[in-house]
C-alpha cells in the first residue's frame, strides 16, 4: 500500500511538465513559475469527477481503487487455467537502451535519456521480483555501434549502477548492431530460458552496416522474442520486428505513458509452447552458514569470515546465490528466490462482495468484525461493503480484501483452519 | 477507545505496535512438560510472557500489544491493548493478566474442540497453524498503517515451539515476503527442541531476531533484553547474531522438508524426485535429458 501511494506520487511529478516544454532548458525541469507549479504538481482538475447530472464533485477515491482493484481481479480470476499457470518463468532478457543523440532531447522530462534511465531503474526491480530465476543484461547503443553494459546476471543493484555511470548520448542507433549483438550472447543461455530483448527506442532512424532484414529473419529463427517501447513516433522496422519476433511494439504519449508500457514487460510473458521446452532441473537449496563462522569458499579459494552457502551435495563452501556448484555441478538457489512467485501457481480465490442488509439477515450479531484485522464492519459511513471468503465463510474489510489478494495472497480464514490446504487443486 | 486516547498522539521513533504469535498447541507443550531434562509447562511459560507484555506496555505508555494464538484447529486474536483500556479504563496489571488468562482460556478449549473432530491432527501432525496466524498478524498491521500517517512502528514477535508443518510452506513464504514488503520484521524466540526453517527464513528475510534460548528458565530475561528493543534502539545494541538459515524447501507431491529437488522451469514447483509431468502446470517432461549438460559446457567456455 505504502508503496503504491509513493508511485502514485512520482508519477504525477513525472506527467507535470508537459505544458511548458518549449520555455525549458536543456538540463533544467526545476525552473518553473509558482502558477506553473501549482497546476504541474497538483493537477486540482484530476481529483474531480462528474456525477450523472453533470455537477462536478470531489473525486471519491477509496471506492474508485476499490472498483479498480476489483476488476482486475477478477479479470485475473476469469482467465483460463492453463494461462494462468503456463508462463515462461526462466527468462533471459537483454535491455537495449538508445543513447543517441535522439536520446538526449527534452520532449519528456527532463530528457528522454534521463527518463529511460529512472525507467530501467524501476523495471529493473520490478523484473527480479517477478522473475526471481531470471537474467537481465544491458546494452546501449551509441555513435553506431552497440555495446554490452553488462552480462546477463540475477542482481539489480549492479546493474543500475553501472548504467547510471554511462549515460551520456551521442552519435546515431543502430538497430541491426544492436540486435546482432544481443543475438550472439542469447545464443549461449539454456534451451529452457525464454530469450528476449527490450528495446527503449528514442531514434526514428537506424543506421545499419548490412540488411537489418537478415538479422530480424535469423532473431526470428533463434526463437529470441522482441520487443520495442518507442519515445517518438512508431517506426515500421520496430513494428515489423516485433510482429515478426513474437514481441510487442508500443510507443508512449508521455512520461507516465512510458513507465506503464515498461512496466507492461515486467511480468511474465505467457509462454509460447515451442519457444522453450519444458524441464526438471536438478537444484540445491544451500543452507546458509552461521556468522563468525570460517571457511575457504569454492568460488574465490579464499577463506571467509561468516555468510556464505553450503551445498547440500558435496558441502563445498559457496559466496552467492544462484550459481552452480564448482565441485559437483548442482544448480544452486536460495529457495525464497523460488517461492516469490509461488503466489502465481496459487492465487487467492475472489472474495464474494457481501452488502451489509444480507448480513443482518444471516447473522444473529449485528456487530461483525473483519476477520482479518478485528475492524467492525458495521459503522463504515457511506461504504457499507463487505466481502467473504467463499471457501472458509468468514468477512473481511475492503482493505483487508485489497491486501489479501495484492500482497499477502493467504487467505487468513482459511489458513486458520485445518481441512483446505493452501495448495492442492486450487489451480 | 477513541475517548480515552489523547487526540495527537505524539508517536516517537521508539512507539512499537508489538503482534506477539503464541503456539497454544497441546501436543507440543503437552511434550515439553513430559521430557525428563526440561520441565517447562504452558503455564509456566505464561509466568514469563504475562510480565513481558506487562513490561512492553510500560515501557511506553503508547506502545500497542496486540496477541494472536496459533492453536492446532484454529487462530484467534487473544488480547489487543487498544481495546482493552477502553473496558477497563486503565491498564492496570492484575487486569491485563486476566484478560489475557480468560480469553486463552476460551480459545484453548474451542480449538481443542474443532481439533478433535480431525482425526489426522490427533494422527500426528503436531504443527499449529503458523501461517494462519502470521496473515492475521499481517493484516492487523496493514490496519494501523492505514490509521494515519502517524502509526507505531510494528513488528511480529513469534514465540513458536511446534515442528514447522511442511504443508504451511507456500503460505508461510507468501506470508514472509508481504512482511519484507510492508518492512514488518518478524522476530522469532524456539521454544522447541530443534530450530525452525520457517522461522529462520522469517527473521532473516524481513531483518528480525531470531533466538533460540538456552534455558527456558531465564525465559523472561531473554524477552526483556532482546525482544523489548524498539527498532530504533536495535541499530545501538548488539543483538543475537543468526545462527545459519535454514533454506529448506517443501515439495509440492508429499510435502517432505528437502534440500535437494527437481524444478519445473515452466512454474518453478519443487519435486522431491523426477516425475514425467508436472502436477501443477501439467508441462511434459519426457524430452530432453541433457539440459543440464548442454549448460555446464557453456558456462566452462
Ligand atoms: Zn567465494
Ligand atoms: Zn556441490
Ligand atoms: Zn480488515
Ligand atoms: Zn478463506
Ligand atoms: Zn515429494
Ligand atoms: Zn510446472
Amino acid at each position: 500500500m505504502a508503496a503504491n501511494g509513493d508511485e502514485k506520487r512520482s508519477r504525477r511529478e513525472d506527467a507535470g511538465g508537459e505544458e511548458e516544454e518549449e520555455e525549458e532548458e536543456e538540463n533544467g525541469g526545476m525552473i518553473m513559475e509558482a502558477w506553473e507549479r501549482a497546476y504541474a504538481d497538483e493537477r486540482s482538475w484530476e481529483s474531480l469527477q462528474e456525477d450523472e447530472s453533470g455537477l462536478l464533485r470531489p473525486l471519491d477515491t477509496a471506492s474508485i481503487l476499490h472498483a479498480h482493484y476489483r476488476r482486475r481481479l477478477l479479470r485475473r480470476a476469469s482467465a483460463p487455467a492453463s494461462s494462468r499457470i503456463q508462463k515462461g518463468l526462466i527468462r533471459y532478457l537483454y535491455l537495449v537502451i538508445d543513447l543517441s543523440r535522439a536520446a538526449s532531447e527534452t520532449d519528456y522530462r527532463p530528457s528522454r535519456m534521463v527518463l529511460v534511465s529512472k525507467g530501467v531503474e524501476t523495471f529493473v526491480r520490478e523484473f527480479f521480483d517477478q522473475n526471481p530465476l531470471s537474467h537481465i543484461g544491458l546494452v546501449i547503443i551509441k555513435d553506431g555501434v552497440a555495446h554490452r553494459l553488462t552480462d546477463l546476471g540475477g542482481t539489480p543493484d549492479s546493474q543500475i549502477k553501472v548504467l547510471m555511470g554511462k549515460r551520456e548520448c551521442s552519435g546515431e542507433a543502430s538497430l541491426q548492431n544492436a540486435l546482432e549483438l544481443v543475438r550472439d550472447y542469447l545464443g549461449q543461455v539454456p534451451s529452457y530460458g525464454h530469450r528476449e530483448v527490450l528495446i527503449l527506442y528514442s531514434s526514428l532512424n537506424t543506421c545499419d552496416p548490412g540488411d537489418i532484414m537478415e538479422t530480424i529473419e535469423k532473431c526470428k529463427k533463434d526463437k529470441i522474442r522482441c520487443s520495442v517501447v518507442g519515445l517518438s513516433a512508431e517506426i515500421y522496422i520496430c513494428k515489423y520486428l516485433c510482429e515478426e519476433t513474437g514481441g510487442s511494439y508500443t510507443v508512449a504519449l508521455d512520461e507516465s505513458h512510458f513507465k506503464e508500457l515498461l512496466l507492461e514487460h515486467a511480468p511474465p510473458p505467457a509462454a509460447i509452447a515451442e519457444y522453450a521446452a519444458a524441464n526438471l532441473i536438478k537444484m540445491g537449496f544451500p543452507q546458509r552458514g552461521a556468522d563468525g563462522v570460517i571457511a575457504i569458499c569454492s568460488c574465490h579459494k579464499e577463506a571467509k569470515v561468516g555468510g556464505g552457502y553450503t551445498c547440500p551435495r558435496c558441502k563445498a563452501r559457496i559466496c552467492e546465490l544462484p550459481t552452480e556448484c564448482r565441485l559437483c555441478g548442482l544448480t544452486l538457489v536460495s529457495s525464497p528466490h523460488l517461492a516469490r512467485s509461488y503466489h502465481h501457481l496459487f492465487p487467492v480465490t475472489p472474495f464474494n462482495e457481501v452488502t451489509s442488509m444480507l448480513l443482518n439477515k444471516s447473522n444473529r450479531k449485528t456487530s461483525q468484525t473483519c476477520f482479518g484485522c478485528q475492524q467492525s464492519l458495521g459503522n463504515h459511513g457511506s461504504t457499507s461493503l463487505h466481502v467473504s471468503c467463499p471457501k472458509c465463510n468468514q468477512l473481511f474489510c475492503l482493505d483487508c480484501d485489497m491486501y489479501i489478494h495484492e500482497s499477502l495472497h493467504n487467505c487468513p480464514g482459511c489458513e486458520s483452519q485445518r481441512e483446505s490446504r493452501s495448495y492442492d487443486a486450487k489451480a | 477507545m477513541a475517548s480515552l486516547v489523547p487526540p495527537p498522539k505524539l508517536y516517537t521513533d521508539d512507539v512499537s505496535l508489538i503482534v506477539i504469535i503464541l503456539d497454544t498447541n497441546p501436543f507440543f507443550w503437552g511434550t515439553l512438560s513430559n521430557t525428563s531434562a526440561l520441565t517447562f509447562s504452558f503455564s509456566k511459560f505464561l509466568n514469563h510472557m504475562i510480565p513481558f507484555v506487562n513490561s512492553l506496555l510500560l515501557l511506553n505508555q503508547l506502545n500497542h500489544v496486540v496477541l494472536i494464538a496459533s492453536g492446532v484447529a484454529s487462530c484467534g486474536y487473544i488480547y489487543d491493548s487498544a481495546t482493552a483500556v477502553a473496558s477497563d479504563g486503565g491498564q492496570k496489571v492484575p487486569a491485563v493478566c486476566s484478560e489475557i488468562l480468560s480469553r486463552l482460556e476460551e480459545f484453548v478449549a474451542k480449538d481443542q474442540r474443532l481439533g478433535k473432530g480431525d482425526l489426522r491432527t490427533v494422527a500426528g501432525s503436531m504443527s499449529s497453524l503458523f501461517s494462519g496466524a502470521l496473515s492475521l498478524a499481517l493484516c492487523y498491521i496493514q490496519r494501523v498503517f492505514r490509521s494515519g500517517m502517524q502509526h507505531p512502528q510494528p513488528r511480529i514477535l513469534c514465540l513458536q515451539g511446534s515442528p514447522d508443518g511442511p504443508e504451511q510452506y507456500v503460505a508461510v513464504m507468501n506470508a514472509i515476503f508481504s512482511a519484507q514488503r510492508s518492512m514488518v520484521p518478524i522476530d522469532s524466540c524456539v521454544l522447541g527442541m530443534q530450530h525452525s526453517a520457517f522461522l529462520q527464513q522469517a527473521s532473516y528475510i524481513t531483518g528480525g531476531v531470531y533466538l533460540k534460548p538456552q534455558q527456558l528458565d531465564g525465559l523472561f530475561e531473554y524477552f526483556t533484553a532482546v525482544f523489548a528493543t524498539d527498532l530504533q534502539s536495535r541499530t545501538f545494541l548488539e543483538l543475537p547474531r543468526p545462527v545459519g538459515v535454514d533454506f529448506r524447501a517443501s515439495c509440492f507431491c508429499h510435502k517432505k522438508t528437502i534440500d535437494m529437488g527437481y524444478v519445473c522451469s515452466v512454474c518453478l514447483s519443487i519435486f522431491c524426485k523426477h516425475h514425467k509431468k508436472c502436477s501443477t502446470c501439467g508441462s511434459d517432461f519426457s524430452h530432453g535429458h541433457s539440459e543440464l549438460d548442454r549448460k555446464r559446457k557453456h558456462s566452462e567456455v
